[in-house]
């Protein structure tokens, strides 16, 4: 049995509506609403559901970058949320965070070994500007990606290179855990490909765990080991891969599924 | 086969950038027909976009420069006629829905409004008759309690409501043609199969021709009667529906097809097609796929390819492979 990395416990996130003069609080978003999942040692944990579900806010919720409202979150079974700020500091680095838009999310005035190299020289894991490019090189050919390109800067690389930019630079932490929020969805389909077989390839090199988000059911279905649908901030059904795509319990889910387009012309639904 | 409504022949949209000028859709040609839907697939940049907007003449220009070719309607040629006619035309008998609803609707006008200009500029409607008329079409689109909605800002709207009345603003003035360019892009899988559902319903009772823009195979299977494969600004596969899932001829779509993360093979993994796209300012010689084909040989790197016809009626491609030379033959029974 794989050890268990994150368990979380009952999370809710309440955001304030707030009105008139004084800001008086009137009511609020229930955005998370009672979350409970663990993550094992070298998992994918799919989190799927339309936009406006919560997924987001949860993934930001139980790895700290939004406070939770109430709840409890282990992280290697320590209280995350008891943590002080060294200890925060630790686990930013082993906790890193792919995004949607990689042009968004890279310094346009960095040239990308910087951005790669960046968190490892705040976070001491390398001694010198000298180790620091050894490293970033190293990452580079991890990646996919010719150590040329070092001293490029973002927009001279195409989308599928920056979303492998990114991923390089969430690895140089040597992470445990990799958040992926809609990380393939702005990607064309061949180079969505790439970006998958490298998330793959790169968690049985690196035993990393993903929790992965996503609303593109298939890409779910192909990478996760286990998935949580939720809707309204609520976890609406939770189980292994095929146990939710081939038997979905609950109707919610059952709709989404159906609502896949099919993937041949003849084949014909219902 | 009965007669096209729109026949686009040797479409070539040219594009300047600097002192230099390249074409960003290159003789691209199809025709479509009433009640069948054609589905233009390929991925960003393929200039799939760039074909819509010249048949409709609103293009940016600059950058780019006239299109030249044949867009025949009802036997004029759209890219020759005054811009006074085209504007006639265009809304009236050929109308557009774009990806991005939002963006698409003015947000400091009700959606009523709005749907009444097309209502008075295109069917010389007033008062309440036009009123009657948009109401009847928010229906039509399945919008819930149309006359309270009539007076809303599109930012009261969901998604898939203002894609909703994009639809209705499009169909109201019962087009020949309804071009669609990724229309459910920006949508959740539910709202998705909502909006398909609705474009394919709507299609059968009033027997439009659909152009579908899309990158998403999942909705040419749904959707499409005929399929059109683009690759740098090329037309490279065209056939039936059925021949290019079950029989595909290019590389480059088989390559589109194994992307696809499939259900029944999960945990083996993708395969992607080598490479990247090409920048428009490098297209390689020859085939321009060559440089990232499984099966390149050296015919490939040099010439214009011909276009050759496959076994099913109207199933062609762009691809040496299909020569009928031993050679290629090889390569391809090399492949399965």
């Amino acid at each position: 049995m794989a050890q268990e990395i994150l368990k979380v416990v009952d999370i809710k996130k309440y955001f304030p509506i707030r009105s008139g003069i004084f800001r008086k609080e009137i009511g609020n978003v229930k955005a998370v609403d009672g979350v409970s999942f663990h993550l094992d040692q070298g998992e994918v944990l799919g989190v799927v559901g339309e936009s406006g579900c919560g997924k987001s806010t949860t993934a930001r919720t139980v790895i700290r970058l939004i406070e939770p409202t109430s709840g409890e979150i282990y992280w290697d079974g320590e209280d995350l949320l008891q943590y002080d700020s060294s200890q925060m500091n630790l686990f930013r680095q082993e906790v890193q965070m792919i995004f949607q838009d990689p042009y968004a999310s890279l310094n346009p005035r960095k040239s990308v070994g910087e951005s790669i190299g960046e968190g490892l020289l705040y976070h001491g894991l390398v001694e010198n500007q000298e180790e620091m490019w050894d490293r970033v090189t190293e990452i580079m050919q991890q990646i996919g990606l010719s150590p040329d390109g070092a001293k490029r800067y973002p927009h001279q690389f195409s989308g599928g290179q920056q979303q492998r930019i990114c991923i390089g630079r969430a690895i140089a932490m040597k992470p445990q855990l990799i958040v992926c929020d809609e990380a393939v969805s702005a990607l064309d389909v061949s180079v969505q490909a790439q970006i998958l077989n490298l998330l793959s390839d790169l968690k049985e090199l690196l035993g990393l765990s993903y929790l992965f988000i996503s609303h593109d059911l298939s890409v779910v279905n192909h990478i996760s080991d286990r998935v949580l649908v939720m809707n309204d901030g609520k976890v609406v059904e939770e189980g292994t891969v095929d146990e939710v795509f081939e038997s979905p319990q609950e109707s919610y889910t059952q709709k989404l599924l159906a609502a896949i387009p099919r993937s041949h012309p003849r084949k014909v639904l219902k | 086969m009965p007669k096209p409504v729109l026949s686009v022949k040797d479409l070539v949209t040219p594009l300047q950038v600097g002192k230099n000028v390249y074409n960003v859709v290159d003789h691209v040609s199809f025709d479509l027909h009433l009640g069948k839907t054609l589905a233009i697939v390929g991925e960003s940049g393929c200039g799939k976009s760039l074909t819509a907007l010249s048949i409709l003449r609103i293009l940016p220009e600059p950058p780019c420069l006239p299109p030249q070719g044949e867009v025949l309607y009802k036997g004029q040629n759209l890219l020759t006629i005054p811009d006074k006619e085209m504007r006639e035309i265009r809304g009236k008998n050929i109308a557009m829905i774009f990806q991005d609803p939002g963006s698409a609707l003015n947000p400091v006008y009700t959606i009523g409004s709005q749907l009444l200009e097309v209502a008075e500029l295109h069917l010389n409607l007033v008062g309440e008759e036009a009123t009657e008329r948009v109401i009847q079409a928010l229906t039509e689109v399945g919008i819930p309690s149309p006359e309270e909605r009539f007076f809303d800002y599109p930012h009261q709207l969901s998604g898939g409501m203002k894609q909703r009345v994009m639809i209705a603003m499009a169909l109201m003035c019962e087009p020949d043609i309804l071009i669609a360019d990724e229309p459910t892009t920006a949508l959740d899988v539910t709202i998705q199969k909502q909006v398909l559902d609705l474009m394919r319903d709507l299609q059968k009772r009033k027997g439009m021709a659909i152009l579908l823009i899309t990158h998403d195979m999942g909705v040419v299977a749904e959707m499409a009667d005929e399929v059109v494969v683009m690759y740098t600004s090329q037309a490279i596969e065209r056939g039936e529906v059925q021949a290019i899932f079950d029989q595909m001829a290019h590389p480059y779509t088989m390559g589109l097809f194994a992307s696809r993360p499939d259900p029944t093979e999960k945990k083996k993994s993708l395969q992607p097609i080598r490479g990247t796209v090409p920048p428009l300012s490098e297209y390689p010689k020859g085939c321009r796929f060559h440089t990232r084909c499984p099966y390149v040989m050296p015919k490939c790197k040099e010439g214009e390819v011909p276009c050759f016809s496959i076994k099913n009626e109207g199933h062609e491609t762009l691809c040496w492979l299909h020569d009928g030379t031993e050679e290629s033959q090889e390569k391809w029974h090399k492949k399965s």
